[in-house]
Order: C-alpha cells, then sequence, then structure tokens
C-alpha cells in the first residue's frame, strides 16, 4: 500500500492504495465517484476520461499511485454548482445522449477539446473525439450539442 | 481488467532509474506513458513485479532545437504535436505524432517510450529511421548513441540493453531542399498503422541527393527500403520517378498478414503509401 | 375557444429536451457497477481457453489458499439449479434444445465458456485468484462455420442435435416459387453472408444479487431490458422457485441493442452463490468477456435467387440460409432467423411467389441472438441487394424497379404470402421521391460519368426498407403459432394521487430510449396535466406491472398504448365522478385538457386535480365506486406495425486502397406519427451508425480453433464520430391503424436500412470493375481486390 494525496474536484483526499489501482478505480471505488465509467480493458472508448492537471485522460490506463499530488476532475466536478457547464447544457439541449454510458467520458473529452480549439469546425469536433466512442447516437447530436457548447461558450466570453 | 501486483517506484533521475533497474533486473518494467505496458498488464500478457515510473524524472521531458533538436524521452506526444519550434524545425515529426492513437493517449504517451516498446505497428519508428535520428540512451556504464537504423532489431526488440533507459532522441533540423513526409493507413479500430510510410528526401538543383523511407506496420519491424531509396537517388523526383521507386517498396522485407490485410494487401500499400509520402516528401523538399 | 384549438396535443409532437438526461450529464446516474451492498462478494470467472474440449479436472485449491478468498464454485456444484431455458421454439425446435448451464458442467462448447467462479471481498484479489484455478482440458474438434457444422464427418456439439442442427424451418410457397423460377426471362443467384456481428452496448452486462436469509427472497440488479420476464425465467425455470421470491431490477442500463434481452448465467450464479453464501454477490464483465460469452448477433450464410421480366418485374424469390446460432441457444435465438427474417424477406415488394429455407446450426461460437434489428436487417440487407442485382443484370435504374415492384397504398393490409401478418400501412414511393430528391438523383448519373472519367470512383447507393416492430399479437408469436413460449403484451398503470401528480409504472422500460420522456409526453396529453406532473416509473418487478420489455422498437407502439389505455380509463372514471360532483349526468360529461365539464356549461367544471382529491379523500363517491384513479392495463394489439422508408448514401471509393468515403447519407423514414421528434431522430441516427459499421467495418472473425481473434476493441472497430458520416434526415407520415397513438417504432429502423444501402454505393461506385455483388464489411482489402481482380 501507498499513501496517496489526490485532489478530485477540488477536493483534497488522502488514501492508502495498492500500486496497481487504476486512477479509474481509485475514482469509483475508494471515492464514490461512479460518473466515470468503464468500457474497454484496452484504452480505446474514452467513457472513463478525466482530467489530469487540466488535460484529458483515460483513467483506466493512468495508475492511482502516479496522480499523488495531481488534481483530478471528473464529470461530477465539471457543473458550477446548479450551474450545467454548457456541454452538458448542449448535451441536453441536442439530445447529444441515449444511454447516457459513454457520456461522461464524452464531455470531459469535448471540455478538453473546446479548451484548446473554442470554435472548432464539425469535422475538428468530430476528430477531437477521436478517442470516445458511443454506440447510441451516431454521433450527430454529439456534433450539434458540442457546437452548442463552443457558441455558447464564446457568447460568454465576449460579453 | 486488472493489473498482477507489483512494487512500484517513482525516482527522480536517470541515475536512480538506472540503479533501480540493475537492482531489479529482468522483473522490473519502465513505466514511461503507459499506453502500450498499462493496457497489456490489465490483459495480463505483461506482468512485471516492479514498475519503474520515470513520469517524475523532468530531466527527460522536454523538447530544445539548437543545432539540432533534442527530444527528451519523456516528451508526451501532445507536447511535440504542439511544438512551434518543431513545426517549423522538423514539420514532418508532429505530423506523424498527431496520427498516433487519440488525444487522451497523446496526451500520455511518449517518443521515448514508443521506441523503446518497439510496436511493429508503431508511428513514431518509421519517422525516427526516415529523419537517421540518433537516441541516446544511459545505462550502468554511461550514455551512449544508437543510430535509428540499427535500434531496432526485431519485433518489439530493440538494441537497448536491458539496464539501459532511453534519454533523449536527436534529429536534425530540416533546412532548404529537404522535405519529409508520412503517410499512413490506419487501423479502424487501433488506430496503429496497417501500414505506414515516413520518407526524407533532400533536393539538389532538380536531382535527389538523399532519400530515406522506412515503413511501418506491414512487417514485424519498421523497416529502411532501401530500393526504393537507391531508385530516387539522383533522380529528379517526379511523379514516374517516384512512381518507380515506390514500386520497389517491400521488395526485401518480410510482410504480416491477419484479419484486417493480408500479405499481398499490405505488400501493394506499402507501394502506394510510399508513392504518397515520397510525393509529399519532395514537393515539401521543392518549396 | 373552439374544441379544436382546445384538444391540439400540447407536448406529443414536440421535440421535448429528455428528463432523463440532468443526471446522466452530471454523473449522477445508476449503472449495475455503480452499486455497491454492503459486505458484497465479487466474482471472477475462470473460462475456457478451448473451443471445445472435456473439462477433466478443476483444482481450486491455490485460489482458496489466497488470502481474501471466499469461495470457489464449478459447475458440479450447481446441479441442483436447472440450465437457462431457451423460451422461444420457432421453427419445430423441440427435443435439440441446449441451453448453457450457470457454470460448464463436463465440456465447453465455446471459447469464454465461464467454467468457474471465485468470489473474494475484492475485485482484485478475485481476478488475482482466477488466475490460479487449474482447470485441465482435453480439446475436441472444433467447427465455427454454419454450413461446415452440418456436413458429414464434422464435429457434434450435442449428442440431440445430429449434424448440429437445431432446426430446419421454412416458409412461403415452394412449388409456386420453384414454378416461377422455372419460367422467369431472368434468374440471379447470390450467395450472401450476414457477417457477425457483435452488439457492443458501451457498458458490458452484469448481475448483483442479495439473498435475504430471513424471507428466502433474492433481489437481483441486472443490465437487462427486460426484468420482468428474468424473474418469471429465473424463478420457474432455473430455480424452481415461487415468481414471488425473486425481485428483478434494471437500474440505469448503459445500451442493449438486444444483447441485453436475455437471460444469462451470471444471473443464475449470482443468484445460486448469493443464497449459499449469504452475501451479496457482483459480477460485472469486463470487454473481453463481453465479446467472448455475451451474445453475436447475425451471422447467416445464405444462397438467394431472384427472378423476373425483362422489363423489371419481379416474380420469385427462393432463399436458403444457414443461421449460425452459437454453442447454445441463447433465450430466443431460433426466432431471430425464422419469424423476425424469413417472414419477412420479400421487404417493400409485390412478388407473387417467395420462399425461404433456414438451416439453424450449432458450431463452436458464442451464441448469437436478437441484436438491433435482429433477423429484419439480414431481410432488407438480402432482398434489397438483390433488388439492385436484378437491376443491374437487366440494365433498369434501381430505383425504377424499386417503383415498379413497390407494395401500392392500396394493398394493405397486405400478406406477403410468407406468413408475415399483415403490413398494417405504407406508402413507399413518397419516401423513395423525397428520397431521391434530397440526394439530387437525378443528376448524380451525370455527375458520377464524369467523375469516373476523372479516374474518381463515385457510386449511390438505394435501399427501400420495411421492417415488423411493435412485435406482439401473443395469440400469433405464441406458442401455438410462431412458437413464442409466452406472451408479448405490454402495461401500465396510472395513479392520479390526490395532490393531482400522476405516476406511472410500465412493464417496458428505457436503456436509452428517452421513454420516459415521451410516455410523460402522452400522459401529460391524454390526461391535460402539465407535462412536469407526470413521473414514469419503471426497471423494477416490484411496483410495475407484469411486461415483457424493451425490444423489437415494441416499447411506444405496445407499452404507450398501454398506458394511454389506462388513462382513457382513468378519465371514464374521472368523468362519472365529475357527474357526481356536478350533479349531472354522467352522459352530459365531457372530459378534455384536464378538466370535465357538463356539455353547455363549460362553467360547471372539475379539474383532474380536484376529482383525484375527491376520488382519495373519499368522502362522496357515487354509489358503488372505489376510491383512488388508479388503473392498470394490459395491452396485447391486434396486429404488428411496419414501418418504412428509404435511405440513400454516396460514396467515394479510392481504388488505389479501397478505402470507402461516405460521403453523403439522407435518411427518408415513416414511423408514422412521432411523438418526440428529437428521440425519433436520435433513434434514426444511432441505428443508421451500427448498419453503416456492418457495411463498412464490423466483423467477428473466429479462426478454425474457435478463438475469437476480433477479441477487443482493438481489433473489432466500432465506428467513431470520425468514421461516422454526418446524416441527412427527413420523414413522411403515414400512422399505422394498429395502435390508437399511430406510431409504429423507430429504434431499429436505421439499422434495417443502412447496411445495403451503403453496400449498395459501394458495389454502384465499383460498377467500371464489373463488381456486381460483395460480402460485407465492405474492408479496403475487400474493395481493392475487387478492383484490381479485373
Amino acid at each position: 500500500m501507498t499513501t496517496i494525496t489526490v485532489t478530485v474536484n477540488g477536493k483534497p483526499y488522502t488514501r492508502d492504495v495498492e500500486p496497481r489501482t487504476l486512477l479509474v478505480h481509485f475514482l469509483r471505488e475508494n471515492l464514490n465517484l461512479t460518473g466515470t465509467h468503464i468500457g474497454c480493458d484496452t484504452s480505446q472508448c474514452g467513457a472513463c476520461v478525466v482530467h489530469l492537471n487540466g488535460v484529458s485522460v483515460k483513467s483506466c490506463t493512468t495508475l492511482a499511485v502516479q496522480c499523488d499530488g495531481a488534481e483530478v476532475t471528473t464529470i461530477e466536478g465539471l457543473a458550477d454548482g446548479a450551474i450545467l457547464h454548457p456541454l452538458q447544457e448542449g448535451f441536453w439541449e441536442k439530445h447529444g445522449l441515449q444511454c447516457g454510458y459513454c457520456t461522461p467520458g464524452m464531455i470531459m473529452a469535448a471540455a478538453d477539446l473546446l479548451k484548446n480549439n473554442p470554435n472548432p469546425s464539425d469535422d475538428e469536433i468530430r476528430h477531437g473525439l477521436e478517442g470516445n466512442l458511443c454506440r447510441c447516437t451516431g454521433y450527430e447530436n454529439i456534433v450539434r450539442a458540442v457546437r452548442y457548447a463552443a457558441e455558447k461558450m464564446n457568447t460568454v466570453n465576449a460579453d | 481488467m486488472i493489473p498482477s501486483a507489483f512494487e512500484y517506484f517513482a525516482p527522480a533521475s536517470v541515475a536512480e532509474a538506472i540503479s533501480l533497474l540493475e537492482q531489479y533486473g529482468d522483473e522490473a518494467k519502465i513505466l514511461a506513458g503507459g499506453h502500450s505496458l498499462l493496457p497489456a498488464m490489465k490483459l495480463r500478457l505483461a506482468s512485471p513485479g516492479v514498475l519503474i515510473d520515470i513520469n517524475k524524472i523532468a530531466e527527460l521531458r522536454g523538447v530544445v532545437i539548437n543545432g539540432s533538436i533534442n527530444i527528451g524521452a519523456m516528451t508526451t506526444w501532445h507536447t511535440i504535436e504542439h511544438h512551434d519550434g518543431l513545426k517549423s524545425a522538423c514539420g514532418v515529426l508532429p505530423e506523424v505524432v498527431a496520427q498516433i492513437g487519440d488525444i487522451q493517449v497523446r496526451n500520455r504517451g511518449t517518443l521515448g517510450g514508443a521506441l523503446a516498446h518497439a510496436d511493429p505497428a508503431a508511428d513514431a519508428p518509421a519517422a525516427i529511421l526516415a529523419l537517421d535520428a540518433q537516441i541516446r540512451t544511459h545505462g550502468p556504464g554511461g550514455e551512449r548513441t544508437i543510430a535509428a537504423g540499427d535500434f531496432f532489431t526485431d519485433m518489439l526488440t530493440t538494441s537497448l540493453e536491458p539496464n539501459e533507459l532511453i534519454t533523449a532522441i536527436i534529429v536534425n533540423k530540416l533546412g532548404a531542399g529537404e522535405g519529409a513526409a508520412y503517410a499512413k493507413f490506419p487501423h479502424p479500430a487501433s488506430r496503429y498503422a496497417i501500414v505506414g510510410v515516413a520518407a526524407y528526401v533532400k533536393m539538389n538543383g532538380d536531382k535527389v541527393s538523399a532519400c530515406r523511407v522506412a515503413v511501418t506496420g506491414a512487417g514485424p519491424m519498421p523497416t529502411r527500403q532501401g530500393d526504393t531509396e537507391q531508385a530516387m537517388l539522383n533522380s529528379d523526383g517526379s511523379a514516374e520517378a517516384i512512381a518507380k521507386a515506390a514500386e520497389e517498396a517491400g521488395a526485401n522485407m518480410d510482410v504480416l498478414g491477419d484479419i484486417h490485410a493480408s500479405e499481398d494487401y499490405r505488400r501493394a500499400m506499402v507501394k502506394v503509401y510510399a508513392r504518397r509520402a515520397l510525393t509529399t516528401a519532395v514537393a515539401r523538399a521543392r518549396r | 375557444m373552439t374544441a379544436e384549438t382546445e384538444l391540439k396535443p400540447r407536448y406529443i409532437g414536440q421535440s421535448m429536451k429528455r428528463r432523463e438526461d440532468p443526471q446522466l450529464i452530471t454523473g449522477k446516474g445508476n449503472y449495475i457497477d455503480d452499486i455497491k451492498l454492503a459486505g458484497m462478494l465479487h466474482v471472477a470467472l475462470v473460462r475456457s481457453p478451448y473451443a471445445h474440449a472435456t473439462i477433466k479436472s478443476i483444482d481450486a485449491s491455490k485460489a482458496l489458499a489466497h488470502p481474501g478468498v471466499v469461495a470457489v464454485f464449478t459447475g458440479d456444484d450447481m446441479m441442483d439449479i436447472n440450465p437457462l431455458p431457451c423460451a422461444w421454439a420457432a421453427g419445430r425446435v423441440k427435443n435439440n434444445v441446449n441451453t448453457p448451464r450457470a457454470l460448464a458442467v463436463g465440456t465447453v462448447r465455446h471459447v469464454g465458456e465461464a467454467v468457474a467462479m471465485v468470489l473474494a471481498d475484492d475485485r482484485y484479489i478475485a481476478r488475482d485468484a482466477a488466475d490460479m484455478v487449474d482447470v485441465e482440458y482435453d480439446p475436441l474438434p472444433v467447427v465455427v462455420d454454419a454450413k461446415e457444422a452440418t456436413a458429414p464427418g464434422a464435429p457434434q456439439l450435442h449428442e440431440n442435435a445430429p449434424n448440429n442442427i437445431v432446426m430446419e424451418w421454412d416458409a412461403g410457397d415452394k412449388a409456386a416459387t420453384d414454378a416461377a423460377f422455372a419460367s422467369a426471362e431472368v434468374t440471379i443467384s447470390e450467395p450472401i453472408i450476414n457477417q457477425r456481428l457483435i452488439p457492443t452496448p458501451m457498458e458490458t452486462r452484469g448481475s448483483i444479487t442479495r439473498y435475504d436469509e430471513a424471507t428466502g427472497e433474492f433481489t437481483v440488479w441486472m443490465t437487462s431490458q427486460a426484468p420482468h420476464v428474468m424473474r418469471l425465467l429465473l424463478t420457474a425455470f432455473v430455480f424452481g422457485i415461487p415468481e414471488t421470491k425473486l425481485r428483478c431490477i434494471s437500474p440505469n442500463v448503459g445500451g442493449g441493442f438486444g444483447q441485453k434481452i436475455f437471460c444469462y448465467n451470471d444471473m443464475a450464479f449470482t443468484m445460486w452463490a448469493s443464497r449459499k453464501l449469504a452475501r451479496p454477490v457482483k459480477f460485472v464483465e469486463d470487454r473481453a468477456e463481453n465479446y467472448k460469452a455475451s451474445t453475436h448477433g447475425r451471422d447467416h450464410i445464405t444462397d438467394a435467387e431472384i427472378c423476373g421480366t425483362k422489363d423489371g418485374m419481379i416474380s420469385g424469390l427462393r432463399v436458403k440460409t444457414y443461421a449460425n446460432l452459437g454453442g447454445y441457444l441463447s433465450t430466443i435465438a431460433p426466432g431471430i432467423p425464422t419469424t423476425l427474417y424469413g417472414r419477412i424477406i420479400s421487404g417493400v415488394y409485390k412478388i407473387p411467389s417467395a420462399y425461404c429455407h433456414v438451416t439453424g446450426v450449432y458450431t463452436n461460437t458464442a451464441m448469437v441472438d436478437a441484436y438491433r434489428g435482429a433477423g429484419r436487417p439480414e431481410a432488407s440487407y438480402l432482398i434489397e441487394r438483390m433488388i439492385d442485382r436484378f437491376a443491374t443484370e437487366i440494365g433498369m435504374d434501381p430505383a425504377e424497379v424499386r417503383r415498379k415492384n413497390f407494395i401500392q397504398p392500396e394493398d394493405f393490409p397486405y400478406q406477403n404470402g410468407l406468413g408475415m401478418l399483415p403490413y398494417d400501412s405504407g406508402n413507399y414511393e413518397p419516401a423513395l421521391n423525397k428520397a431521391l430528391e434530397m440526394a439530387g438523383y437525378a443528376d448524380f448519373r451525370k455527375a458520377q460519368a464524369e467523375a469516373r472519367a476523372n479516374g474518381t470512383y463515385l457510386g449511390i447507393g438505394i435501399s427501400s426498407y420495411v421492417e415488423v416492430c411493435g412485435v406482439a399479437p401473443s395469440a400469433w408469436i405464441g406458442l401455438a403459432g410462431e412458437g413464442w413460449g409466452a406472451g408479448l403484451f405490454e402495461s401500465a398503470n396510472v395513479r392520479v394521487h390526490l395532490t393531482g401528480k400522476v405516476a406511472v409504472t410500465t412493464g417496458s422500460l428505457p436503456h436509452g430510449q428517452g421513454l420516459e420522456t415521451t410516455f410523460a409526453q402522452v400522459v401529460a396529453d391524454e390526461l391535460g396535466v402539465p407535462y412536469d406532473d407526470v413521473q414514469i416509473q419503471w426497471g423494477d418487478t416490484q411496483g410495475t406491472p407484469f411486461g415483457y420489455g424493451t425490444y423489437g422498437s415494441r416499447s411506444l407502439t405496445v407499452g404507450g398504448t398501454a398506458i394511454k389505455k389506462s388513462v382513457d380509463k382513468i378519465k371514464e372514471k374521472a368523468k362519472k365522478l365529475a357527474a357526481h360532483m356536478l350533479e349531472a349526468n354522467e352522459a352530459d360529461i365531457v372530459f378534455e385538457n384536464g378538466t370535465a365539464y357538463v356539455k353547455g356549461s363549460p362553467d360547471k367544471v372539475k379539474t383532474i386535480g380536484e376529482i383525484a382529491l375527491q376520488a382519495s379523500v373519499a368522502y362522496s363517491l357515487p354509489e358503488g365506486m372505489e376510491p383512488f384513479l388508479d388503473e392498470t392495463s394490459y395491452y396485447d394489439p391486434p396486429n404488428c406495425t411496419f414501418p418504412f422508408g428509404t435511405h440513400i448514401s454516396i460514396v467515394e471509393v479510392d481504388p488505389d486502397t479501397g478505402m470507402v468515403d461516405l460521403k453523403r447519407y439522407i435518411a427518408v423514414d415513416d414511423c408514422g406519427n412521432q411523438i418526440n421528434p428529437l428521440v425519433v431522430e436520435g433513434q434514426i441516427h444511432g441505428g443508421i451508425v451500427q448498419g453503416i459499421a456492418q457495411a463498412l467495418y464490423e466483423r467477428a472473425v473466429y479462426n478454425e480453433d474457435g478463438q475469437l481473434l476480433s477479441g477487443t476493441l482493438m481489433d473489432y472497430a466500432i465506428p467513431t464520430a470520425e468514421m461516422s458520416p454526418h446524416i441527412e434526415t427527413d420523414h413522411t407520415v403515414t400512422p399505422s391503424p394498429v395502435n390508437p397513438l399511430g406510431v409504429k417504432g423507430a429504434g431499429e429502423a436505421g439499422t434495417i436500412a443502412s447496411a445495403q444501402c451503403v453496400m449498395n454505393a459501394v458495389i454502384d461506385a465499383l460498377s467500371p470493375f464489373g463488381v456486381k455483388h460483395m460480402q460485407m464489411p465492405a474492408s479496403p482489402e475487400r474493395v481493392w481486390k475487387a478492383v484490381h481482380s479485373k
């Protein structure tokens, strides 16, 4: 066991973990943050995407011990209190989710995408989500949702 | 999908990492970006008893561009992909790197890790061969430099000694008259290369004065294409010359087949992608 | 204000945002793996590495000695429970039914079959210990191909199934069809393979059981599309205990696509172990397990023949299909390639004679059962490919051949001669025309010819489809008819509480389809109450009326109608009570928009809230009236519904590499009335991409040893956003006469329409190379070979 301290969604947590504990299991099992999902074994699906020190990573392919001292943001930490993040709002408005299983990872990946490219074209949105699989939506409404969020964030920033 | 238990070390220096390697020998594996090793451990295709995580070694990160380009082994794909200096000094590297895995993989994965792992379908090794890069390593006996051409020795096998660590990759800047390109046929699921061809061309006036072509994905290891390079040399770099040279690609290498692409098809694609990579490389060299 | 404006639906037909979403977009969903119970044990399975083998011995001593391991069980420990049932005896399957046990006993018949279960306090420990169980196998010969499995000398999987044959089934008029072929001007035959697919819901499957020693009752949380059916199967068939001893709960389910309809071994072994150990037991698959051991879809090998006249009239269709059903029969496996395939192979066309013969086959592969569309995509692919083949052969525009052979509006209800129920309603040509117009079909051939002259190969593909949805009529599908071992009605209870809030419980349940929203829209309009006052509850056998579950695009057509019927009953009772409250004749009471008033005296009015309050407090009720507004309905429709439409795609093929670029995708669908167009469009989008994936990317591959080579998401390509096209949608509306909502179902349409749409386009693009047919997926290698083998 190794003792680690990880700041998750702004709150520091100190826990003893086995070195082999995957970040996704640390979040889900140790911290009960079950919004981050597991959809594959091989880092393809992106259901587990979180932000580690501000960049999107696959938490199924990161060890919890590697996050000692780091800041992690999960889907549970994205909204500003009761105010949804524009991406959450966009996914709701544009029917960007059906079963919802891929959605947390998809939104976290999209947040990273918009940070790097605040005004992406549809093709850039599709490319920016290359690490996330959705089996329900056919992606059409996910693209619309991300575009909605981008427009909204740009409007807010312009104000 | 859960890895087997292991002991974990996160050394802060190269020297410390090497002494851990010496101490644990075959039991130990180096953890770089982890995007090949951790999935293999989760599938229990690899079960190292000791993991030496070199992510905390600051000296292994970063890109320095002086006379040549020095890329720390632990520099992430993301850094390389978005590095403005690299884009102008050796644009093909960011171009290759942007086609690796996906954004999250590129946020974690590293150049040194990929080279040490030597996946036969990885993208970067082809570029490293075509750019004739130097791979700097550190081991118990100190530092040495391995030419890219001597580095890959077989499937998943390199000339790294057991207790040796890649510390940096040194690449020449591309100057006037030089051009390089990468053309990739990606696997639809894994995004590795079914065939990837990296090409470097130097034009001296209207003549090709240097050419290196390397293929990844098609065979057991990334492989230089001597016949294609020879055919390009002293040619005018025209479409006809490129087409002729590309026909030689893949001729003298082992090519593998699987459920995604048969050997015959891969051989054909090696030629197609060699042509595409050379066409772009020549166009860039002429620019 | 007029009655007309008054009655205009306020919610039905509106693209309302889904009420399901707020929890799901904030990470507050509750999926199976999110559930933790005190004292819960975790299961890791030991699975067979062999496709066919005898189990010689199992030694669990090392695993049992591992700290944290509580128990290890094998199939032999569980002989007190029965094998899982097969519930659809289609095709006269009788004495050769072989279904899996909770854990294998004696023999394994596919790679990944579960052989032993390890229970530990922690999932990491369980996983470690599973590696410590030593199993000795004696490998047996293997067969994975359905046609080869029926050949003399092929390895035999089950003693009671000679030549590995599950069933021989046929539909249609063989003699008439043979005669049509004998006298036809044009006959074409083509081998058509519908490759095996892996459904791949993003959430894998799992179950958690808590056994209550005090009451002898089980609670099972399961990733299920049909919890009521699971309760029935697990109690009455597997455990032989009263149905009342089991409560099944489907929490949020992360996609199903058919794979989560069925009764699986983990439901049984978590129940068995929880009872044995008196602790909650959890099992959740990882992706590799889902790929090896949960059900797959499709896998047909077919010889298809079509005949007709040189001027484009189809006169006959003859089909022989080998359907691979895997190593055992999954819950409804025999019904998929029979009732849901063979009975609709003539599609949207009036074909005078058709005949379909299906051989269901055991092989050493994972079980095959319903996957989105289930039989209908296979049928639709077959007929739409053959129509194109026919058009090419006689040199006629494929759109024209379709038009000439369409079933006409006046032909409905239409009997297709294959034993399908009559098609309810349809008007195929307007959908075709709309799609052709959107695609710019008239100008396409010119653009195509110009492009070809420049070495660019464009192709256009048309797919006009019909599907059977709202799968029900118990009298038709049941044992006496199609062999389904139960009924297929749906249920709903509607209660109006004394505060006027409406609680609805349903037997059907959503796992992405937005039913909570759609159902609430129906209730709010039908009852005339605010949408937000309606709560839809589902997924728990305790507290919802019995229903057969969500699949076959049936939840709105059958389940939604059950809701409407309950609301109608509520309204009837409310009218009676209103008459009493208003001291009027019931015959004079009008109920609309949530109020009851006396005809001609709109000021004499009671709102549904006032009526509900009176019904609940029950101070003054009419003689003999029971308190409370609480009504339940079971709806068994008289027929299925038959949605239809036309999809068109345009592709460009790179002749150097064989890569296909799907440039445009156009979908015109008719699912009858739309309750929530936003949700309908979402269903269509998702379905289309699954069909495109079959056409271009997906293929489950076993090698001759029965090893699954496409066993991870690194090998099995499901499309990313970049691999999926922008989809252009439109629709026509032909209400179904079958149900009072006029709805037809939309969950599977996209998948049923799209694979052949893309394949027809690819093959059209390759026509200069003499290509007339190609098997799916149109992988770059296949396309390249087609180009270069000329």
